[in-house]
């Protein structure tokens, strides 16, 4: 028998390459991906293993900058380089090995100094989406996170030593549309419908159906028969407290039909309307986030180089202030509910047409702000997903990482604050840069050749730190012994769990989807801890 | 490279190892109580230490790459899997020439290749193929798995190497490790496992979650998602149709049959006015795709290697001992200490009690090995012992013994020959072991059950 030929395309090799990380971020997550730009400075088993997993689902292109030669030690804790690696440009050699990963991915190899660049061509970084850089010393890192900073691209500074390992990403500003929280809230209104549902739950009477047509009838129109029922004896109040709602559930739970033994009958529809009482009648608000990002000066005050963001947060502030009546567009998504097809669909339509009708508001808003500004137009589309998620915008203010090394007072009294918790994991913060103050000042990682003759240098960095941030020595020396014991070595094992989180969050900076780590992260593998700090 | 040069290649680079030495021979305030620091140790990890790589996909290429570079030399992966165009955006040591090769040995030959000195074997067998003997040789078994069954059934393989002294204490030397991970889209979790002392595999399934299902009336009369008008071809019409003849199965993995679902679900959705039908998520649902990225690979994956590294060398405590990941709002992990059950039916060593009403069937015994959360099996057989004779009471996986034992699932266990306190031997493809179990008649139904 001939084999039955299917119409539909197939899918191409990308799709099928990219497949399981496509049901992650989707095709415009993939498509912001492969536009991006990613610079690594130092090809160390930390950089490269950063590199593997952004080269590995496709980014668009990297560059190395690297000026150093291979070591003995690079090859064994680098799985990027070779024995034949040996004594040739670091940088290079992983480029070639990395992009073997995926013929997708372009590469370049830049065998300048940081400092030199930062020097000669600092408009070099301009060309980047994000610059991750590891196993710098002190002063450059300054100087290359200021001049990052002022050309608003962002940087993600890595560090591995021994068990420890921390990251920090320096961005001015990083809005996110697409978070993807793990239990999105529904938005069904069922205290304020808009009219077309209002109309479609009055037009059911429970009472008055037959037994099957009973069971297949939608939760929504359970709960909000309910509540009418409620308020006829409640004054028209919306059932808020826990009490409340109990009285709506034995409401519920009265709906019921009953066999002729006066048994209650098996109904599935009004047990799921009874489960849902509680997320259901959460009444309709604005979050506080979303409001603060809406009343934000960057939205308020536009110019014609705000960013399509705060250009949408605008015109959503109009849509709220106006049409939408304190509220923000229906996001017009239904969750699954036992009920009859017809009448899932038709509910389902009714939601999704209003949150159409109310993104479109927005949209005409949006054109209008863009023609008074002179900008770049914003697509519908773009609109859309905007409004779908206006519930769920997240914004990360950044701060600059010379702030954070000079010590300013609020990062100081931030730093003294969990110190006095007491927090081990910003102890680790705190050793992990005397030990970079410590290479600054001996030209080696603390305990590289004798562990026992540095800890006193290094107590010595550390006791300078605490006393800039108002804090008293730490009572025992532990902390400084076991970093002298690392001496700057560096275990494929803790730079590769880094490697994994630090591409992580590059690439939910470039596809601008997920919610990045604000700012500083910090991984203690001894004793597998980690903690997320706010500079 | 021939097998002598890779011989000599670490004395020819004494500073290779240069990282990893320094936290092995210098002894540090947060060592374990254990921990002597020596250049021993180093031998040890290199020269004798089998560690057993299970899986050679996301996370086994990672484990194996990252032990390979933490000295590890003698290296086993085990892995029944050939390579796939959709495995290539994270199972790094394969590239588009390899696919339809033997994952377990494409990796082995790229890490040995990479790494010289590395010596690791590969198996291309499903991991049930391999006895007793071959799973006691390893000091320490490290677990990449996507499949719970086969990550139960190797946790008591591990669970039946252990041996009891006669005062019924557990013999340290039969201990095997068991560092456990795994990854489903950005989250991810990683696991240290003392078989016999720590929660084992079996002791904590209820931190599993339960897997989606579609009730059939649903996907039959009251369709509503785009999932339901695919289940509802994949389960239904597939088999009504019957579109290549010859009853041939439903492939997830042959892109005709995955277009033939496709279209028809389509159908079947624009007939009831349900959108968003997709060629993906046809995929997805056919073959129960989990979504995958290689960045939480990468991170659990050498979260598990420090872990093997720790319990090779005891230079430092390892993890108390689970550890749960999600990326998806910054990074966040979180370290428990999962507790061993008492009556775990792997790890306790006790009798398996099971309580029954006295007039219960073998069904009620059937749908309580497969729903009790302290037995989550799949298709257990069981049989007994009567009169010195086995007897088969019930059997699925085989069926001509299913149809000759149907029956005795509608009758009373009594009639079955079964007593109070007899034995009921128990198979699943969740443990590679059968398992005795005691039933114990509750003496009436109002006494409640103790838990």
């Amino acid at each position: 028998m001939a084999s039955p030929s299917p119409k539909s395309p197939e899918q191409s090799e990308k799709t099928k390459q990219y497949d399981r990380q496509l049901r992650l971020w989707g095709d415009h997550g993939q498509s912001a991906l492969e536009h991006g730009h990613i610079c690594l400075i130092n090809a160390t088993a930390l950089g490269t293993e950063i590199l593997k997993s952004i080269v590995l689902p496709g980014v668009g292109a990297i560059t190395i900058v690297d000026d150093k030669a291979v070591s003995d030690e690079d090859i064994g804790s680098n799985f990027f380089l070779e024995c034949s690696s040996k004594d040739l440009n670091r940088g290079t050699e992983a480029l070639r090995l990395l992009l073997e990963l995926n013929p997708a991915v372009r590469g370049h190899a830049v065998q300048e100094p940081t400092d030199q660049i930062l020097r000669e061509n600092p408009d070099f970084f301009k060309a980047f989406s994000v610059v991750i850089a590891t196993s710098l010393g002190e002063k450059t890192i300054q100087d290359l996170a200021q001049h990052l900073w002022n050309i608003n691209v962002p940087l993600i500074l890595c560090r591995s030593v021994g068990f420890l390992g921390s990251f920090r990403i320096q961005m001015k500003e990083h809005a996110v549309i697409e978070t993807h929280p793990d239990n999105e809230q529904t938005d069904l209104r069922l205290d304020a419908p808009f009219q077309s549902l209002a109309d479609y739950l009055d037009s059911f009477d429970i009472d008055n159906v037959d037994l099957k047509d009973h069971g297949h009838i939608p939760w929504i129109v359970i709960i909000y028969k309910a509540v009418q029922k409620w308020q006829a004896s409640n004054q028209n109040r919306w059932p808020m407290s826990r009490k409340e709602k109990n009285e709506v559930k034995s409401i519920i739970g009265e709906f019921i039909r009953r066999d002729e033994n006066d048994v209650p009958i098996n109904e599935e529809n009004f047990e799921e309307a009874i489960r849902a009482v509680n997320t259901a009648l959460m009444p309709t608000y604005l979050p506080v986030k979303s409001q603060e990002l809406l009343y934000c000066s960057a939205a308020t005050n536009l110019t014609k180089d705000s960013t399509p963001f705060w250009i949408m947060c605008s015109a959503l502030r109009g849509f709220v202030e106006g049409e939408g009546k304190g509220k923000l567009p229906v996001k017009g998504v239904l969750p699954d509910m036992t009920a009859s097809t017809d009448h899932y669909i038709k509910l389902q339509n009714l939601y999704r047409t209003q949150a159409a009708m109310d993104a479109e508001i927005v949209y005409r808003k949006v054109q209008q702000i863009v023609a008074q500004l002179h900008c770049d137009n914003i697509s519908e589309a773009d609109v859309k997903l905007f409004c779908r998620h206006a519930h769920d915008l997240h914004l990360i203010s950044g701060s600059s990482i010379a702030s954070e090394y000079q010590l300013t007072s609020s990062v100081a009294s931030y730093i003294a604050r969990h110190l006095e918790e007491p927090d081990v994991m910003m102890v680790h913060y705190v050793l992990l840069r005397a030990a970079e103050m410590f290479a600054s000042e001996h030209c080696r990682a603390p305990g590289d050749w004798e562990p026992e003759s540095d800890s006193a240098k290094l107590k010595a960095c550390v006791t300078k730190l605490l006393s800039d941030v108002s804090c008293a020595p730490f009572p025992k020396d532990d902390h400084v012994h076991e970093m002298c014991r690392y001496g700057g070595a560096e275990v494929h094992s803790v730079s590769a769990f880094l490697g994994g989180c630090v591409a992580h969050e590059a690439i939910k900076i470039v596809t601008k989807q997920y919610k990045p780590v604000n700012n500083t992260f910090i991984y203690d593998a001894a004793s597998t801890n980690t903690a997320t700090f706010t500079f | 490279m021939a097998s002598g040069e890779n011989q000599s290649s670490s004395d020819n680079q004494p500073r290779r190892w240069h990282h990893i030495r320094k936290l092995l021979e210098r002894s540090g305030p947060f060592c374990h109580p254990d921990f002597e620091p020596s250049p021993e140790i180093l031998d040890f990890i290199m020269d004798s230490c089998k560690v057993l790589i299970v899986g050679a996909g996301g996370l086994g290429c990672e484990l194996l790459k990252d032990l390979a570079l933490m000295g590890f030399k003698k290296l086993h992966v085990v892995d029944m899997d050939t390579i796939e165009l959709s495995n290539l955006n994270r199972q790094f040591l394969f590239r588009k020439n390899d696919i339809g090769l033997s994952k377990a040995k494409c990796a082995v030959e790229f890490v040995n290749k990479r790494v010289p000195g590395c010596e690791a074997v590969a198996h291309h067998c499903p991991i049930q193929d391999l006895d007793e003997g071959f799973y006691r040789q390893f000091h320490i078994v490290v677990c990449g798995l996507d499949s719970i069954v086969a990550r139960r059934w190797l946790n008591g393989m591990l669970m039946s190497l252990l041996q009891y002294n006669d005062d019924r204490s557990l013999d340290q030397s039969s201990v095997i490790p068991l560092v456990d991970g795994g990854t489903e889209g950005f989250k991810g979790n990683a696991r240290v496992i003392l078989p016999g002392m720590s929660a084992c595999i079996e002791c904590t399934l209820d931190l599993y979650p339960p897997q989606k299902t579609f009730p059939l009336c649903t996907i039959a009369n009251t369709p509503r998602l785009p999932e339901h008008c695919i289940e509802y071809v994949k389960v239904i019409q597939w088999a009504k149709e019957n579109p290549w003849g010859n009853n041939t199965a439903l492939d997830g993995d042959d892109p005709q049959h995955v277009a033939w679902v496709f279209e028809k679900a389509q159908d079947r959705a624009v007939k009831h006015g349900i959108s968003n039908v997709t060629y993906r998520l046809t995929q997805g649902v056919l073959k129960n795709i989990i979504p995958a990225v290689a960045s939480t690979n990468a991170a659990i994956a050498a979260c598990c290697a420090t872990e093997v590294f720790k319990l090779a060398s005891s230079c430092c405590v390892n993890m108390n001992n689970y550890m749960v990941m999600n990326m998806a709002d910054g990074v966040y992990t979180y370290t428990f200490n999962a507790e061993k059950r008492p009556d775990c039916v792997a790890c306790s060593n006790s009798t398996r009690i099971v309580e029954i009403e006295p007039d219960a069937t073998l069904q009620m015994i059937y749908d309580k090995l497969c729903e009790d959360p302290v037995f989550m099996m799949k298709s257990p057989g069981i049989t007994t012992v009567i009169n010195g004779r086995n007897k088969t009471l019930y059997m699925s996986s085989i069926k001509s013994i299913e149809e000759r034992t149907r029956d005795n699932l509608k009758k009373k266990i009594t009639d079955l020959g079964l007593y109070n306190g007899a034995d009921i031997l128990v198979a699943d493809v969740t443990t590679p072991n059968t398992i005795t179990i005691k039933l114990k008649f509750l003496e009436n139904q109002d006494v409640e059950m103790a838990r």
